[in-house]
């Protein structure tokens, strides 16, 4: 694609933009509000479980446990960042994910574009996409248990259905977002079929399918907690439910922050790859 | 864009009609027009809004079908009730609300034509781009996106794009709408200029009248729906024009007599509302 080719002011030279970049942060009073909002939200967590002990609360996990199960060398249920268990419960989640997410792109993607391309196919497919794509995951955990070799497959699968209709959704309204003028335009300019839909198709709909590929994400991560706790082996959603059944409520805020802070991060590096991709977009809005 | 020694782009419009049949309503948005537009002219189309002249436009450009009549393009049937030849790069359109790829820039989308039809190597066409913008003083614009720039100079681009192609005729669809004076007369001399050095066909639509005089040829004024020509008025003032022109005793000529045609259908088409109206 032509636009992925100008890359972004301070991509080439990365390193000397870190340091500019740290020094506007510190500098800037936006960042210390963002900051000062977390630590707000601690310090009234701290009070109300650990100082005021309100009723309901007393079983709550203050967060100075929670930080010393999760970042202690020793910690009481044997997660924290210093044990293998730990890391062996995010990377399966995380592989988990970005497997079903992977799959969710490439499938998604190409079944919203070609929807979106030939009116025909569009009419075979949309009645079952529009009644497929309500279920919710989980509703699908007994067929896919059933159906798929293997419970890891299994989780996969319920993980890659929400984030894949997500998908499929978003690019559809994004090719048929794209202005009449355009496709007539091309047309005048001596474009075939096949150029229309690279030239015109794809990078139309580019904006809603990553605003797609932000929302199959998020649903993502969530539909793999509840597959990790009804079947999965190991997961950060079984850790959680693990710690639920055997009081061990440090683990399970701990791991409630963990998937935070993994779905955080992966949303931030959609938003990266797609400035990237949509420099003409950014450009405008003064990136 | 180089100046053509064979004219071609000659458009002839015999008869056309074109009925819509929105939900059984028939609506005549053309009727019994004709039109003879030699090669390398400015036809100039003027009517009131809504009249029917951007369905000619888009029978001609081969986005739309008619339902009466035929259209000629050097002599070549384009458009009859049964014939629809589709669009391409013979007959360039510039739209109305403009229609610059904006994930393409300036560059990329003015040499996307030549190279798509395999007329140009990606290099060749690069290299002629930037000539012609270099000429046209559009320097510096080269890896800019569309909407990066002011509307003038999408305007600008646009045209560019259209005339790299060396079509046989630019149909223009009220381009200039919505700009200040200042904007549009620097608009009226970049077309003139592009028009003086390539001589393809223009096929230009507005209701700008003063527009419609200083950039024409010949004015063809349309009647309110159905259109049909009501009067064509051969403007010949002296090429290359500049703004002096609109002084001159023989414009005001014109503009009274194009004003007066206007005018008359304007009535018609207020009283033909009040009618619907009521």
């Amino acid at each position: 694609m032509d636009a992925g080719e100008c890359a972004l002011p301070g991509t080439s030279t990365g390193g000397y933009v870190m340091v500019l970049r740290l020094k506007e942060w510190f500098g800037n009073p936006e960042f210390w509000r963002k900051v000062l909002g977390l630590l707000l939200f601690l310090g009234i967590w701290y009070v109300l479980t650990a100082v005021l002990t309100l009723p309901r609360f007393d079983k709550i996990p203050d967060p100075v446990s929670v930080l010393r199960e999760w970042f202690g060398t020793q910690p009481v249920y044997g997660r924290s960042i210093f044990t293998k268990l730990y890391w062996l419960d995010v990377i399966y989640s995380v592989l988990r994910t970005y497997s079903a997410f992977a799959l969710a792109v490439v499938l998604g993607v190409s079944l919203g574009l070609v929807m979106g391309w030939s009116r025909v196919f569009f009419d075979y497919s949309f009645p079952l996409v529009e009644i497929l794509r309500p279920m919710p995951p989980l509703s699908w955990i007994p067929l896919a248990v059933l159906i798929l070799p293997g419970v890891e497959i299994a989780v996969v699968y319920v993980t890659f259905i929400a984030a894949f209709f997500a998908t499929v959704l978003n690019t559809l309204l994004g090719v048929h977002s794209i202005d009449e003028a355009y496709f007539r335009a091309a047309k005048c300019l001596g474009s075939k079929p096949k150029d229309i839909f690279v030239h015109v198709v794809v990078p139309g709909a580019l904006p809603f399918i990553f605003t797609g590929l932000q929302i199959a994400m998020g649903v993502a991560w969530m539909s793999l907690v509840a597959g990790e706790i009804i079947s999965g082996q190991r997961g950060l959603g079984y850790a959680i439910y693990e710690g639920y059944s055997l009081f061990q409520y440090e683990q399970v805020v701990a791991g409630m922050f963990t998937l935070g802070l993994l779905g955080f991060g992966s949303s931030a590096g959609i938003r990266a790859v797609g400035f990237r991709l949509m420099a003409w977009q950014a450009r405008k809005r003064g990136m | 864009m180089q100046a053509l020694g064979k004219a071609q782009g000659a458009i002839s419009i015999q008869n056309v009609g074109k009925i819509y049949d929105p939900g059984g309503v028939n609506v005549v948005a053309v009727e019994t027009c004709s039109m003879d537009i030699q090669a390398g002219e400015f036809a100039v189309i003027v009517g009131p809004s809504g009249c029917g002249k951007t369905t000619l436009l888009n029978a001609i450009a081969g986005f739309d079908t008619i339902t009466q009549g035929e259209i000629y393009l050097d002599g070549q049937l384009i458009a009859s009730p049964t014939t629809k030849l589709s669009p391409g790069a013979d007959r360039m359109v510039v739209f109305q609300n403009g229609a610059l790829f904006p994930w393409k820039t300036v560059l990329d989308n003015i040499t996307y034509g030549p190279v798509i039809q395999g007329a140009m190597a990606k290099s060749q066409a690069l290299e002629a781009a930037r000539e012609l913008l270099k000429r046209l003083g559009l320097s510096g614009l080269e890896n800019r996106y569309p909407e990066e720039l002011s509307s003038g100079y999408q305007r600008r681009v646009e045209i560019i794009r259209a005339l790299i192609n060396n079509p046989r005729v630019l149909l223009l669809d009220e381009p200039f709408r919505g700009m200040d004076a200042v904007s549009k007369s620097v608009m009226h001399e970049f077309l003139l200029e592009l028009f003086d050095t390539s001589r393809c066909t223009m096929f230009f639509i507005t209701h700008d009248l003063d527009e419609a005089i200083f950039l024409g040829d010949v004015v063809y004024i349309m009647t309110t729906r159905p259109a049909m020509v009501k009067k064509v008025l051969r403007v010949d003032l002296p090429r290359p024009r500049d703004h002096r022109a609109l002084g001159t005793e023989k414009y005001l000529e014109l503009k009274r007599q194009t004003l007066e045609a206007v005018h008359e259908e304007a009535l018609k088409a207020f009283r033909a509302g009040e009618k619907e109206l009521a």
